[in-house]
């Protein structure tokens, strides 16, 4: 067993627990966004940013991808971490502006200006729909491509994936595009391309035994009538 | 992400299959998914990620032009345009005649000879936007042919057939500026002559018929119309040699087959 302090708190965990972990069985709130229970940590959002050590070696590491460690301190709300954790909000509202789930985290952490040029981009790379698919869904229909400016997710030469069962788990987790988000309510509808979907379970053969995430979902009102 | 409980060479793979197709496709890919059970998205996420990888077809001739930082500050970015103006094909592209691949690179390692232009693996330093002209007309000429007044390794020598012993020499037929040695040839029922350099160490040959690589071609003397074809093996690929008496003393031994570049001087019990 480990023991270590969180703001103070003395807790002690298992080996192998993360700091993310450790923080919530205290009830610490830590901000994530490409965390998800259920998912192998990824650490690219780094919105879960905690300070570790004292004084003059103090570091800034990702709380989720971070074991605890006998004796560690972690502070969780110093003014560096707040900082950094308002910088990285201010970042991801430049990269990707029209996210609802950036939003609400913005706002929540009083990010009220936006110093850097609006890319409107479709993705923030934080590989929750890869993970889901791989992890989940068990297809691994869907992967990162390239590197660098030009890395992005998706199938394999653009093609449709043999492996995909279209089952809309990867855009049930995504935060960026939220394509499912208020499919029922249009007059809340951000994009509105869900509309332009067809339903799985019309698309594939014995899709009766898969999981579905595409709920709320036209086709299903037609069954159930 | 989970690490891979399995990982197999996966790169290697990949680098086998682009040295024989010159680059990855799309079919090749699917079969190395298939065959080592791995995600096709895993295969295509490694085959994206290095530089080194295309998924596109390549040009015969690779040109590299560097934009690190040393090579950007003394102009590689003219270079590039350079290149790019004078190949008709914007950087990262093929031209339309599959000729050559234009890329740019962000060090070669050589920045205090910057900026730096590789073609086909023979480095040009120093690189000026007047010189960009020369250096694609030396690669599309083929930069593998050798420059033999830049290289003082290599000297001539004068061969007779080694039944007859009549010269082989051929002194109105110039082949890197030299005398060339004439003999016939046959292959595959085409008959002709072929004129080689005399140049030890020069591979250039000039032939009255387009010579296929790999052809294993039956030497003969143009004066006594004997078979050359001797019974010594080439040490790199095992095909019968051609020996020929040098002038002096000593024997010149050349491999048969076309491309091989197997080739055995023997003065007075020395082996060059």
């Amino acid at each position: 067993m480990i023991t270590l302090s969180i703001n103070g708190l003395p807790l002690t965990v298992e080996p192998g627990t993360t700091l993310l972990e450790a923080a919530r069985f205290l009830g610490i709130e830590i901000p994530t966004l490409c965390h998800m229970d259920g998912l192998t940590p990824y650490g690219a959002c780094r919105l879960c940013v905690v300070e570790i050590g004292s004084a003059p070696n103090a570091k800034l590491v990702s709380s989720c991808t971070y074991p605890a460690q006998e004796g560690l301190k972690v502070r969780t709300g110093s003014a560096r971490v707040v900082r950094a954790r308002r910088m990285i909000l201010e970042l991801l509202l430049a990269s990707c502006p029209q996210s609802k789930a950036i939003q609400d985290l913005a706002s929540a952490h009083d990010v009220r200006r936006q110093r850097f040029r609006q890319e409107h981009e479709t993705c923030i790379l934080c590989g929750l729909c890869v993970r889901m698919c791989a992890e989940q869904m068990m297809a691994k229909a869907i992967g990162f491509r390239g590197r660098g400016e030009r890395r992005s997710v998706g199938t394999p030469f653009d093609e449709p994936s043999e492996v995909c069962r279209l089952c809309g788990g990867c855009m049930y987790v995504c935060p960026a595009c939220q394509l499912r988000c208020t499919f029922n309510e249009p007059e809340k509808a951000i994009c509105g391309g869900c509309a332009n979907l067809s339903a799985p379970c019309l698309e594939k053969p014995g899709f009766d035994d898969l999981m579905c995430y595409m709920a709320p979902c036209a086709a299903c009102e037609i069954r159930k009538d | 992400m989970a690490t891979d409980p399995n990982p197999g060479g996966l790169i290697s793979l990949l680098q086998d299959i682009q040295a024989r197709y010159g680059y990855l496709p799309a079919d090749q890919l699917k079969a190395v998914a298939q065959k080592t059970g791995r995600p096709l998205t895993d295969v295509y996420g490694v085959a994206t990620f290095y530089r080194s990888f295309s998924l596109k077809p390549r040009g015969k001739h690779l040109c590299s032009v560097c934009l690190g930082t040393a090579c950007h500050v003394r102009g590689g970015p003219i270079i590039a345009d350079e290149f790019s103006r004078q190949l008709d094909a914007p950087a990262g592209e093929t031209t339309a005649d599959r000729e050559f691949t234009l890329e740019t690179v962000n060090c070669l390692g050589a920045c205090a000879l910057g900026p730096i232009v590789v073609v086909d693996g023979h480095y040009f330093s120093n690189v000026s936007p007047v010189g960009v002209k020369e250096i694609v007309e030396r690669a599309r000429a083929g930069l593998d042919r050798v420059e033999v007044k830049t290289d003082q390794r290599i000297f001539p020598v004068e061969v007779s057939c080694a039944r007859c012993n009549h010269s082989l020499m051929d002194a109105e037929h110039l082949v890197d500026g030299h005398p060339s040695i004439r003999v016939t040839l046959a292959f595959n029922s085409v008959h002709g002559h072929i004129w080689l350099s005399s140049l030890y160490g020069s591979f250039n040959v000039e032939s009255d018929h387009e010579i296929p690589m790999d052809t294993v071609a039956d030497f003969f003397c143009p004066h006594c119309h004997a078979h050359l074809t001797g019974s010594a093996n080439c040490p790199v690929c095992e095909t019968p040699m051609v020996p020929m008496i040098v002038r002096g003393g000593g024997i010149v031994q050349i491999c048969s087959r076309r491309g091989c570049r197997g080739h055995i001087l023997d003065i007075g019990g020395q082996v060059f």
